[in-house]
């Protein structure tokens, strides 16, 4: 049967179980958005087409599904610009669908015209101009194909109108078949044998996990893999949730501004076991000193991390899920429980650095932001979906939060994307309309994107926005404060920010503030019993500082810790 | 240290430019880079010569696997290879020097393609160290322009590219 070009697409997204899109429309993508106004999906209008991607990335963070994003040619795909490479820095599976004006027209200049297949080359995982509509549906059965598959990413579709316009005949390929793309899944038995044989023999082991454990859907076996054998597990920004942050064997955080036991953890460790980490230079702070005493074993499922930045002894390419599970069917040979009564030293040191350092600040006369995030802990009982906005917001909601499952902290790691936790708590709320989600934010980050509280709003998304509100861009001014003699250059948002309270009002939310610490906790309660979006204002302490501090290549001993 | 790799592409519009921005993106380093169709015109292959140590090749190639446009790479220095370039070269030619440009193209079994007053063209084929030896000798000469086709190379022995490992 013949069918347009746009109901070719709605065949498609039908056919790869899509449920939700956010969306923009525009001139050159109308011919879809017609076809879109009588489909079966959810969709979401946003105010902005990055906070679109930000959104369909927080829906896929959260519920493991592909995001998917319909906008507009020209600059409604430049906009998208922001948010596919934040996708792809953190290996979300995304499906970005750009209109374009017509094949006839294309290098013309025209109207809203724009190369976003070479704009976006260097920060998709893959992308595709539709030149022939004969190839349409081949390309969308690809596309989201690779962004699910292997290291997940994000894939763009561009779409000309002639080719949503023109009819042909439909036809959905059952199978697909990419001849330069087979993403190896099994890690090799080899491999996996001679790293029991390192683990086995190893007296101080140490999980390094990242967020590749949390886009397999590793956690169960990390954690039967970590109890089994008593292997600490520190996890990187990507990986909190991975590991439950309240087990006795959770080091929390490594890296930059980790815990003094999971870096010191790193220095003194003798085996190294990165599970879907890469090393990035926030773990590892100066590379050369970076676990000077450990052999490393590589589990990843992209051969490119292996050995980018740290010389790996043992590397396992594949699916983390499927080595962790290999690893441990193998380990029921093995006389595990005297390897991890073996390991008592070594857990007690790092019970000693525990000791030494944890995690801690004064609560004084004033809201200290991290007393503001352990309340919410404590109030949700680590079961609430956090997304963060980029500084020392997301830094404390690290730190301060335990997460105790995957898919429940939202955060920009690679790119560091200010502006994404708003349209991120939107995309979150809608994967899970029932569960409670709460943006943290700073007074700077929340002003990237603060127009999709009209969003939320308008589908009554009841995202909680909490503001810590400390009249800087708390981090620039943190490292002016260390770094640059505290000359405070453009960081100072004091005064001239608006009334944020107000601001959620203008919208149609709700507009609360805290200004004292004893008002911290009622807030947070009245926020949460509100069915509809909140903003909270919290002032917060103008110079707090998220510590410990490893400054930027210096070794992970190095910590500042006040 | 150089490298010879030799690639296997999906023949379709893009790929040269998701090469060349693999390169610039990750700051590699491209001496000279040839690509044509082959003989399945889906496919095209490509020669990169590319310098680096071992650890920045091990990203190259990689890198280069990662591309889904990419069908297959190999690396030719750990095999027995064969390279070729051809140039083009204009050379002045001068009542003194004809002879022995003459002579220096004989030797190097090259040939004299086109012919003008004061000058000759040269086409030549050979590994860069011949080319490099008959360029030192034309050189002091005076040579007006040169065109090269980049590096072309094939492994030895009967094995194609798509059976290598």
């Amino acid at each position: 049967m013949k069918k347009t070009g746009s109901q070719i697409i709605v065949e498609c997204l039908k056919k790869e179980g899509v449920d939700t899109l956010f969306n923009y429309p525009g001139g050159a993508v109308l011919p879809l958005f017609d076809e879109l106004s009588s489909a079966p999906f959810h969709q979401v209008l946003v105010r902005h087409e990055q906070a679109a991607v930000h959104a369909a990335d927080g829906y896929a963070r959260a519920s493991g599904k592909v995001g998917v994003v319909v906008v507009t040619s020209g600059p409604g795909a430049t906009n998208t610009v922001t948010g596919i490479a934040t996708a792809y820095m953190d290996s979300i599976p995304i499906v970005i669908l750009t209109g374009q004006i017509p094949t006839s027209l294309i290098g013309n200049d025209a109207f809203q015209e724009a190369d976003i297949v070479g704009i976006t080359r260097p920060c998709t995982k893959h992308n595709y101009l539709v030149k022939e509509l004969k190839d349409l549906s081949r390309i969308l059965k690809e596309a989201f194909y690779i962004a699910r598959s292997g290291r997940p990413g994000p894939v763009l579709v561009d779409l000309p109108k002639d080719i949503l316009v023109d009819s042909a005949e439909f036809k959905y390929p059952e199978k697909v078949s990419i001849r330069g793309y087979r993403p190896t899944l099994e890690g090799h038995p080899g491999q996996i044998q001679r790293a029991i044989h390192l683990i086995l023999k190893s007296k101080r082991p140490l999980l390094y996990v990242g967020g590749g454990v949390i886009s397999s859907n590793a956690s169960k076996e990390l954690f039967h893999l970590s109890e089994k054998l008593g292997i600490p597990v520190t996890m990187t920004l990507m990986g909190l949730g991975g590991f439950p942050g309240n087990h006795p064997l959770s080091l929390g955080m490594l890296g930059m501004h980790g815990t003094y036991r999971a870096n010191m953890a790193v220095m003194e460790s003798d085996l190294l076991i990165a599970v879907g980490a890469r090393f990035d230079d926030r773990v590892t702070g100066k590379l050369e000193s970076f676990a000077p005493q450990a052999r490393v074993i590589h589990i990843d499922i992209d051969p490119t991390s292996i050995s980018k930045n740290v010389r790996v002894d043992l590397p396992i390419v594949g699916d983390c899920k499927r080595i962790l599970s290999k690893i441990l069917s193998l380990l029921e040979k093995e006389e595990t429980p005297s390897f991890r009564g073996g390991l008592h030293k070594w857990h007690r040191q790092i019970e000693s650095w525990k000791a030494i350092y944890d995690m801690n600040y004064q609560q004084e006369q004033i809201i200290k932001p991290q007393y503001v995030i352990e309340k919410m802990d404590e109030l949700t009982g680590g079961e609430a979906i956090l997304t963060t906005e980029v500084g020392q917001n997301q830094m404390w909601a690290a730190q301060y939060y335990k997460y105790l499952k995957p898919r429940t902290f939202l955060t920009s790691g690679g790119l560091g994307t200010m502006g994404y936790g708003l349209p991120a708590a939107i995309g979150a709320q809608v994967a899970f309309p029932n569960r409670l989600v709460i943006g943290i934010s700073g007074d700077g980050s929340f002003q990237m994107n603060s127009q999709e509280l009209a969003t939320a709003v308008q589908y009554r998304l009841p995202i909680k926005v909490a503001i810590l509100n400390n009249g800087y861009l708390g981090m620039v001014r943190q490292w002016q404060e260390f770094f640059y003699g505290k000359r405070y250059a453009s960081s100072s948002l004091e005064g001239i920010s608006p009334d944020f309270v107000k601001l959620a009002e203008a919208y149609g939310a709700v507009g609360l503030r805290a200004t004292k610490p004893e008002e911290v906790v009622p807030v947070l309660k009245k926020a949460f019993s509100i069915p509809e979006p909140v903003v909270i204002d919290f002032v917060i302490d103008p110079e707090e500082n998220v510590y410990p501090m490893v400054p930027a290549g210096e070794p992970l001993n190095q910590m500042r810790l006040v | 240290m150089r490298h010879v790799i030799t690639l296997l592409v999906e023949n379709e519009f893009g790929v040269l430019a998701r090469i060349a921005g693999l390169f610039s993106g990750r700051g590699f380093n491209i001496e000279c880079l040839s690509v044509a169709e082959t003989l399945d015109p889906a496919v095209s292959t490509m020669t990169i010569v590319t310098r680096g140590d071992d650890q920045i090749i091990e990203q190259v190639l990689k890198q280069l696997n990662k591309l889904i446009s990419i069908i297959k790479v190999v690396d030719l220095i750990d095999k027995d290879f064969v390279e070729r370039e051809m140039i083009l070269v204009k050379v002045l030619a001068t009542e003194k020097t004809r002879e022995e440009i003459l002579r220096i193209v004989d030797i190097f079994r090259g040939k004299v393609i086109d012919v003008g007053a004061k000058t000759y063209t040269i086409e030549i084929t050979g590994d860069e160290k011949k080319i490099d030896a008959l360029l030192s000798l034309l050189k002091p000469l005076g040579i007006k322009e040169l065109v090269r086709t980049g590096r072309v190379a094939m492994s030895r022995g009967s094995k194609a590219m798509t059976e290598l490992t």
